[in-house]
């Protein structure tokens, strides 16, 4: 799937080992991050739309433990 | 490839084929095996990865990853840009840390210079200069005496190191295992990179198995058609297993893959009781009927409708008077405290389903919902498989002792626990 700007397309990935549950992501990006029973992130596996990509890409400079990516759907 | 010195077919190929209790030396390891091929042809490193990659031998310590393409992608790494600065480094993973498994134990303790023959040998494959024996305590002293007999002997131009392993559940998972090694804390780290690319002291790094490392060994003297004469098309050779529980003699048995379970059960004398279930493959395993399995072949391809595979080779037999529900709970308070505690939700995720298991298991009641909640909020949602494998355990447990929920509910549950080993007080 390619997106119409021609980039690859993408989607949310949490580093679970950097990650302390802080909840930013799930405030900011409430359409594709959810917090779990333990206050963690649950994020789509599927690629992100791509009228939320400015979004999610911010959210992931937001993220204070740098522990949010976007990486490419293979 | 040519072969230096013609073996027969038969098993053991790892153990020693008799009884005596202790190492075999490196004389008696030289009398049975014959040295590894020499000489610029055989011994050439794409050469001997492609006789492993024909042999087809996968990884012995769970995952089952083809060995050669782990092999190859450390040999290739080292050609990379950022890594051209570092050597290859290759660690020989001998720290089985499952309570109930034994197989990497005994192996290091009968036969060390099989395993190191292949530390060797990978170290040459991918181009390292050194290679880094992890292995158990237990049997740390005995692996340092054969590399001393190597030593004394001048057997090899890649230098071994001995390192004790840590007595940990996770300690055993490759980057677990390098980081370990470089900072003395045993827990995984994230991925990407890949250890393959960026490994120990930022050096590509391959982490094998013990077994998979002896298996190599011989593949390399014998080659890959010798390989397959054991074994199923798909899943070639033989293969350490651990017997355990209800069976009259406990212990680790080297069998072709493929063998019926029932066969591998016989190896240890049969069973001791009546069965009820079996847990296949280790505490990330799955349990399955007792009956429904002893037909099938010990091989991932023969268990895969049932849920199950081979994993890190072990077999454990619940007799009719155990709990399984119990025995689930008491393994997965366990994991729970093996947790590295570096994801939250491993860390937090898995000391609530412990506590939701055991209110099941003696008769509390607990929320079935709630249970099957946590258990898709932790899957797949750490650094390494420990929650994962935790969740695959507990699955297998519903599926096989539901059941017997409702008895558990009204109290009518008679069965004790303790079939399965689990160390006391959190770590060991």
């Amino acid at each position: 799937m390619t997106l119409p700007a021609g980039r690859p397309a993408a989607r949310l990935r949490v580093d679970f080992i950097a990650c302390d549950g802080r909840g930013l992501c799930a405030e900011a990006l409430p359409g594709l991050i959810s917090l779990d029973d333990w206050g963690f992130p649950a994020v789509s596996r599927r690629a992100v739309p791509p009228r939320l990509l400015a979004d999610a890409r911010a959210t992931v400079r937001a993220c204070p433990k740098l522990a949010l990516r976007l990486e490419p759907v293979r | 490839m040519t072969r230096t010195t013609p073996w027969p077919g038969t098993l053991p190929r790892l153990l020693p084929a008799c009884r005596v209790a202790g190492p075999v030396s490196l004389a008696e390891h030289t009398a049975r095996y014959g040295p590894p091929p020499s000489g610029p042809g055989p011994r050439r490193p794409e050469a001997m990865i492609a006789e492993v990659d024909r042999a087809g031998l996968t990884g012995r310590g769970g995952a089952g990853f083809p060995t050669a393409r782990k092999l190859a992608a450390v040999a290739a790494a080292r050609h990379a840009p950022v890594a051209a600065r570092h050597a290859p480094a290759v660690v020989a993973n001998g720290t089985e840390g499952e309570p109930a498994s034994a197989k990497d134990q005994v192996l290091m303790a009968r036969s060390p210079q099989l395993v190191l023959d292949g530390a060797v040998l990978a170290a040459e494959m991918v181009g390292a200069g050194e290679a880094l024996v992890v292995v158990h305590r237990r049997v740390r002293e005995i692996v340092d005496e054969a590399v001393a007999e190597r030593v004394r002997a001048r057997a090899d131009r890649v230098r071994l190191e001995v390192r004790t392993a840590a007595d940990r559940f996770v300690a055993g998972e490759a980057s677990a295992v390098v980081h370990w090694i470089e900072r003395g804390v045993p827990a995984p780290t994230a991925t990407p990179p890949r250890l393959a690319q960026r490994g120990l002291h930022r050096a590509p790094t391959l982490v094998q198995n013990v077994e998979t490392l002896a298996h190599l060994a011989l593949i390399v003297r014998y080659g890959a058609g010798w390989f397959r004469s054991a074994g199923t098309a798909a899943e070639p050779g033989s293969m350490l297993v651990t017997v355990l529980g209800a069976v009259r003699e406990p212990g680790v048995f080297e069998v072709p893959i493929g063998t019926p379970v029932g066969r591998v059960l016989d190896q240890a004398g049969g069973a001791s009781a009546p069965l009820q279930a079996l847990l296949l493959g280790g505490y990330f395993g799955t349990w399955v009927d007792a009956a429904e399995a002893a037909g099938r072949p010990f091989s991932s391809a023969g268990l895969a409708d049932l849920g199950a595979g081979t994993g890190a080779g072990l077999i454990a037999a619940l007799p009719a008077g155990a709990c399984g529900l119990g025995e689930t709970a008491r393994v997965v308070r366990y994991l729970a405290g093996e947790s590295a505690g570096q994801c939250g939700p491993c860390r937090f995720g898995l000391p609530a389903i412990a506590g939701l298991l055991e209110r099941l298991a003696d008769g509390r009641g607990a929320d079935p919902g709630l249970l099957q909640r946590w258990l898709g909020q932790v899957d797949r949602r750490g650094g390494c498989a420990h929650p994962d494998g935790t969740v695959r355990l507990v699955r297998s447990a519903l599926r096989t002792f539901g059941a017997e929920l409702s008895r558990h509910a009204d109290g009518r549950c008679r069965g004790r626990a303790g079939v399965l080993p689990v160390p006391s007080g959190g770590s060991r």
